[in-house]
């Protein structure tokens, strides 16, 4: 069984600072991480590799050539490879483009049986990559993956969705997008991080999963951003100390009231 | 593609067992106002099975309603959802289609943009036409929500974004609009083969779903422990409001993740949010910033989390949520 986990590299938004004046995050580039919710799928795929006869894990990012820094974690935490897609063409794309490259390059895989992917990343936030990837490469899909069970040639899900899960059975090749309750991702070793040194990881640009530049970065992006600017995060807060906690409440019961929340 | 051919706005409303869902409603009152700016008809996708009051659609503020009408669209499968929507387009060439950042809002946009090789922009917070170019500008935050960003899609047909739900009130109700309903069949194309629903389980630990609440109280890390947790659990039931968590205490164990808030949770704009012993870090705000009514309790005066609430106690939760129980339980018997 041939299994891709898409990973991304984003800023490790904890030590992330707030520019006092802007408004905005101070970033500092360097500590950069693999989105919390690929590892996730990482371990999903890790997990199938234990439990599973002849199971090939291969992970591929899209990025700048840092985020071979993330494939390389990855493999030390026991992906058996990966691949890098980067090249100035490809900066700038939006999620249409990115799922564009990524799924020509794993065209270049196939066979390919199980797409992993985290259900969303941190930086852009959008969630909408790996639908996207699948509907590209015209396999099924199932979104919010929180359990996943593989048969003969099917796999079974479960998904979180409002107000439950739903249960679903789709055939393979499929891709699956999870979320964070699936599994607790496990960590590099040793062992893992000495095969990341020797392991080679192809570093693949346009022409190697044949896209031409207008597919690709902004020309191939149907989005533009035409504005960025800082939304007003303080809001006119009405503080109450501790040392008159009665008033306070009676104070929030009229407050709540006076907005019509609690009648 | 000729962007001149695609005229009109749409919604994708959603239903569920057959009742058209109050999202769909939320949607029309957004999707009205910007048709209402181009001067174009409002059309309301609805995909299902049977569906009762179709006419409610019109009575608030559709058009045209096109109901998708297969017994392989009574539940949520995304092979047949995106063939069923792919198909309506197609025919129907709207400029802009709007849906909801649900779960199944979230899912089917992505693969019918990906199909129709078109522009697609998730959790917008605020949708405007630019009247000079008669585009679709789609706003939402960016970076963590630090940051907005104004969106568009300049070049490709349909222009779509999703919005979340309770992100607006459902459109009012006029029961002197007229408008048409148009069922569509779309046959053995929207049988899937590769895709089997199984069931639906109801998970009573989400009894209250939280993106759907207009009110959530939500408990972080100064609650200490799984049993101060309850606090937050019980100011909830009292005010018949959702549970929320930060990160941390989902990961202490106190509840389960599908109440986490924030950037690697749910993104939720309750009427009121009430954080008890929340810090406020960026990816927690990142789920919450943009709620009607912000209330924080926190002993530490410094606490972020102060910076974008509209009331806050400076306190210990322990001595402040039970006697904010009591005054609420009163206020209740009228006592
Ligand atoms: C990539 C990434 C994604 C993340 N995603 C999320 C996410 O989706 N959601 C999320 O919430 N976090 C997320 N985080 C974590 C986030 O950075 C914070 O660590 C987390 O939100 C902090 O949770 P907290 O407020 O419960 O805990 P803390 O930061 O420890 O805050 C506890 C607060 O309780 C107060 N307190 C203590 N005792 C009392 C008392 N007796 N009475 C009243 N107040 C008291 C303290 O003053 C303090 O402000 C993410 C982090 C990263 C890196
Ligand atoms: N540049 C990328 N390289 C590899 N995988 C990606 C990339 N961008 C997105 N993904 C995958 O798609 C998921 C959703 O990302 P997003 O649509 O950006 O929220 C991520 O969790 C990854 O699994």
């Amino acid at each position: 069984m041939n299994i891709v986990v898409l990973i991304k590299q984003v800023p490790g938004t904890d030590n992330v600072k707030m520019d006092p004046k802007t408004g905005t995050m101070i970033r500092t580039g360097k500590d950069n991480i693999i989105n919390p919710l690929d590892e996730n799928a990482l371990e999903e795929a890790l997990r199938l590799k234990r439990s599973l006869k002849n199971v090939t894990v291969t992970v591929v990012s899209m990025g700048p050539e840092s985020a071979m820094k993330a494939i390389k974690e990855a493999i030390a935490m026991g992906a058996d490879g990966g691949i890098l897609l980067s090249g100035r063409a490809f900066a700038g794309s939006d999620t249409i483009a990115t799922a564009r490259v990524l799924s020509s390059a794993i065209r270049k895989l196939w066979p390919v049986d199980l797409i992993l992917c985290g259900e969303r990343a941190t930086d852009g936030e959008t969630g909408q990559t790996g639908a996207m990837v699948a509907a590209m490469l015209d396999i099924p899909v199932q979104t919010y993956v929180q359990k996943l069970e593989v048969g003969d040639g099917i796999i079974t899900v479960e998904r979180l969705v409002e107000g439950g899960f739903e249960r679903v059975q789709v055939k393979i090749p499929a891709l699956v997008t999870v979320v964070k309750g699936i599994n607790q991702p496990g960590f590099p070793t040793l062992a893992g991080k000495l095969r990341a040194k020797e392991v080679q990881v192809p570093v693949w640009g346009p022409e190697d999963v044949g896209l031409v530049p207008d597919e690709i970065g902004l020309k191939g992006s149907p989005t533009r951003v035409v504005k960025i600017f800082s939304p007003k995060l303080s809001r006119d807060t009405i503080m109450y100390r501790h040392d008159n906690t009665g008033r306070a409440i009676s104070e929030l019961i009229n407050f709540l009231g006076a907005r019509e929340i609690i009648v | 593609m000729d962007v001149k051919e695609y005229r009109g706005v749409m919604v994708l409303g959603e239903q569920r067992n057959g009742t058209i869902h109050r999202v769909t409603f939320e949607l029309l009152n957004r999707g009205r106002s910007l048709a209402d700016k181009l001067g174009v008809e409002l059309s309301c996708a609805i995909l299902g099975d049977r569906v009762d009051d179709l006419g409610e659609v019109i009575l608030r503020g559709a058009d045209k309603v096109y109901h998708v009408c297969s017994q392989d669209l009574a539940t949520f499968l995304p092979g047949p959802y995106t063939r069923a929507l792919v198909q309506l387009i197609q025919e129907e060439k709207p400029e802009i289609i709007i849906a909801a950042a649900t779960t199944t809002g979230r899912t089917v946009m992505p693969l019918v943009a990906a199909r129709l090789g078109t522009g697609l922009t998730a959790d917008c917070t605020y949708l405007d036409i630019d009247p000079e170019e008669r585009i679709l500008l789609q706003t939402r935050p960016a970076i963590g929500g630090n940051i907005m960003a104004t969106i568009k899609t300049p070049f490709t047909r349909p222009q779509m974004a999703t919005v979340r739900p309770r992100s607006t009130r459902p459109a009012p109700r006029d029961e002197s609009r007229t408008g048409e309903i148009t069922v569509k069949n779309y046959g053995d194309m929207l049988v899937s083969l590769t895709e089997r629903f199984l069931e639906f389980m109801a998970d009573p630990s989400q009894e209250v779903n939280i993106q759907d609440a207009d009110i959530i109280v939500s408990g972080g890390k100064g609650l200490k422990n799984r049993e101060g947790f309850k606090l937050v659990e019980e100011l909830a039931r009292v005010l018949g409001a959702g549970v929320g968590a930060t990160r941390d205490a989902v990961e202490l164990g106190w509840i389960s993740y599908s109440h986490q808030i924030g950037l690697s949770g749910k993104t939720v704009s309750p009427k009121l949010y009430i954080a008890v012993g929340i810090s406020g870090k960026v990816q927690h705000l990142a789920g919450m910033q943009t709620s009607e009514t912000i209330v924080a309790i926190n002993k530490d005066p410094d606490a972020q989390i102060f910076q974008v609430a509209d009331f806050g106690i400076v306190g210990d939760a322990f001595e402040v949520v039970p006697e904010l129980i009591d005054a609420l339980k009163k206020l209740r018997t009228g006592a």
